[in-house]
């Protein structure tokens, strides 16, 4: 990488890579005051696999779009990788999404016009990665999520399995601290589901932090932590057995 | 790194203007168009231009033209025609204007009369001018073979005569026409001299033909016979006849039908040109003359072509405004149809002026590719107006700069604000935009 980013952290495993402290999200509509998350406490060490459900309007996607630093808190603080980032200005936030999230979609999003390989050098492009560099890094990464053989082609020539596989790649393309992953499972079918669990899965045993925001009962069972949300509250957390 | 990214950046562009072949030429069209039209145009209007202004050098600066205008029909009080008409320029006008006006280098009276001139058995039509051997001071007439007339041709009325080279062809063929004689009306004249004028369309004067056929061509090209004015006072004398259907004869007489003066100094043009109004108001009391001043009419000139080129500048400033609309309209349904990818990029670390970049280059690409088809076509028109109309074109440089100028300047203005929107847009909402 180029350029340093500031306050620069060495991440060992058990250092909490995400605080969140008395988080609330509220939204303006109209005149009334919608409070979609309220008091959320949070914290996510290095290493860990973080399931986070809830029903339907439970705060879910807002938690998922502070963690992605998509958007603002209203209030609390929201420290990610040892920085406060819940002051920062639009363009520190882009540098931020780009360089310590990766994130994986349900409908996958990946841009049409880009072939395999230069979808997943655009977060590197946005780090100012050289072509050679990136293009590099993309092969390797379609390789290892098993796309070897197709990296000219186009997402709509891919199924819909092998199009998350593309997102997952792309996800690890700035070797981000967490892996956001929305519903992955959620447009696919079961056998290319458990593909893409299994994936998320082996990333976690080699190390990264992956949080991924479901309904999925899965994802949850593989998970070792899971979050419950209702009414934009944590209603509790279950750690599960560590898998052999 | 800049490079690179600058590179990647017209790459995607060229991709997906590309993607869209159809949506990406329609809209190019109007810049094509636009500037083309811009081009062609200040080409035509700079030839048509460069043509007047030589047209005028040609009359010469430092000259001012008095000719003969045959006044309104007077009625006498009888209510009758008159049967002589005495108008025009005289000698004693010639006289004054030697004699009460400073600053006079020379003057020239002319008599223009339309004849027809004979060699052996070839008949063809010309402008027979009674002039001064210093004729050639005021004029582009030059020498080419033999001498021009002398002072003592016009001392002893001698029967001597210089032509032009356009009427040595069609007279004289591959004869030698130095020491021949030609026969104008009835009298004969020796040919002493050959002389070409530099003019491509001369004018002629438009007054006191004598024959129909030569007034016909008298518009075409006639070529030019000179004989020493006294010669001519002495042989064609004053008087012309006409016939007209109201009244049967009328007789007209005219002594000059132009004088030129020539002015020392070009300053001195404006000046000259007012003492000259005052004697002729002086002594003519008919509305029988007409004050040229070659100079007025080149700076007049030059102010049509500023009107012009002003005229020609808006129409072209409304075309590509139109063009620059188009182009804004496409890119902001081209921004709203990738909301999409705009959010993706977003959410990839793309910062706002990232999205900025790739609008704004893409709409750049547009407009400076259309602006340079604009300027292949519009080098092209010309060309071919030039080919076919018979039109004088010329294309500067500075045409060519302005068009493309002004195409990059319609790509930066009408591309900011849907690269603007694109970049503000809220990542959440573009991402989650089907």
């Amino acid at each position: 990488m180029t350029q340093q980013f500031r306050g620069e952290v060495k991440f060992t495993s058990d250092t909490p890579i995400l605080v969140m402290d008395k988080l609330c999200k509220n939204y303006q509509i109209g005149s009334v005051e919608l409070q979609v998350l309220r008091e959320v406490d949070l914290t996510i060490t290095s290493g860990e696999y973080v399931a986070i459900m809830g029903p339907s309007g439970s705060g879910k996607s807002t938690l998922l779009n502070l963690i992605g630093c998509l958007d603002r808190p209203t209030k609390g603080d929201y420290i990610l990788g040892g920085q406060s980032v819940s002051m920062l200005d639009d363009d520190d936030l882009s540098m931020i999404r780009g360089r310590r999230i990766g994130f994986v979609f349900q409908s996958f999003n990946l841009i049409n016009q880009l072939n395999i390989v230069e979808n997943i050098q655009v977060p590197m492009y946005y780090q100012g990665f050289t072509e050679h560099e990136s293009a590099e890094r993309a092969r390797e990464l379609a390789t290892m999520v098993g796309l070897g053989d197709r990296m000219k082609h186009r997402p709509s020539e891919l199924s819909g399995g092998q199009q998350q596989r593309v997102a997952i790649a792309r996800a690890l393309a700035n070797d981000p601290l967490i892996i956001l992953a929305d519903e992955p499972t959620g447009n696919l079918d079961s056998a290319s589901g458990a593909e893409i669990l299994t994936i998320l899965y082996n990333l976690h045993q080699q190390g990264k932090t992956l949080i991924a925001v479901t309904h999925d009962e899965g994802i949850a069972e593989g998970a070792e932590r899971v979050i419950r949300l209702l009414d934009g509250r944590i209603q509790k957390q279950e750690y599960n057995k560590r898998r052999v | 790194m800049f490079l690179f990214r600058f590179k990647r950046t017209l790459k995607l562009g060229v991709k997906s203007l590309w993607m869209h072949k159809l949506r990406s030429t329609l809209t190019a069209l109007g810049i094509i168009f636009g500037v083309s039209s811009v081009i062609a145009m200040l080409a035509i209007g700079e030839g048509a231009s460069r043509d007047a202004q030589e047209k005028i050098a040609q009359l010469g600066s430092h000259n001012i033209i008095i000719k003969t205008v045959k006044p309104p029909e007077e009625q006498s009080a009888s209510g009758q025609q008159q049967t002589l008409q005495e108008y025009g320029l005289t000698y004693n006008d010639a006289e004054r204007f030697l004699n009460a006006i400073p600053d006079v280098q020379v003057i020239v009276p002319n008599r223009r009369i339309s004849q027809q001139a004979q060699y052996r058995t070839r008949r063809v039509s010309a402008e027979v001018i009674g002039t001064v051997p210093w004729y050639t001071d005021i004029s582009q007439v030059r020498i080419k073979f033999g001498r021009y007339l002398a002072s003592t041709d016009m001392h002893y009325k001698k029967g001597v005569c210089v032509v032009d080279d356009k009427l040595v062809k069609e007279l004289f063929g591959f004869d030698d026409p130095i020491g021949q004689d030609i026969k104008i009306a009835s009298d004969y004249y020796r040919v002493v001299g050959v002389a070409s004028e530099q003019t491509n369309t001369k004018t002629t004067s438009t007054f006191n033909e004598e024959n129909p056929a030569a007034e016909k061509k008298a518009g075409a090209n006639v070529g030019s016979i000179y004989i020493p004015l006294t010669t001519v006072r002495d042989r064609f004398g004053e008087m012309t006849m006409q016939m007209s259907s109201s009244s049967g004869r009328t007789m007209e007489r005219v002594e000059l039908q132009e004088i030129i003066i020539k002015v020392r100094d070009i300053d001195q043009v404006l000046g000259t040109r007012q003492s000259v109004q005052t004697l002729m108001n002086r002594f003519h009391k008919k509305n029988d003359y007409e004050i040229t001043v070659p100079l007025e009419l080149m700076r007049r000139a030059k102010e049509f072509q500023r009107i012009f080129t002003i005229v020609l500048g808006s129409i072209a400033a409304i075309s590509l405004l139109v063009g620059g609309i188009g182009i804004m309209n496409i890119m902001l349904a081209t921004v709203s149809e990738r909301t999409r990818e705009i959010g993706i990029r977003r959410a990839l670390g793309a910062k706002k002026r990232d999205i900025i970049f790739q609008f704004l280059s893409e709409t750049l690409i547009l407009t400076l590719s259309g602006g340079a088809l604009g300027i292949i076509l519009g080098a092209l028109i010309p060309f071919f107006v030039t080919h076919f109309g018979q039109m004088r074109t010329v294309i500067t440089l500075s045409s060519l700069l302005l068009a493309f100028g002004i195409s990059a300047g319609v790509g930066i203005t009408f591309g900011l604000y849907p690269a603007y929107r694109a970049a503000n847009m809220d990542p959440i909402e573009s991402l989650r935009h089907e």
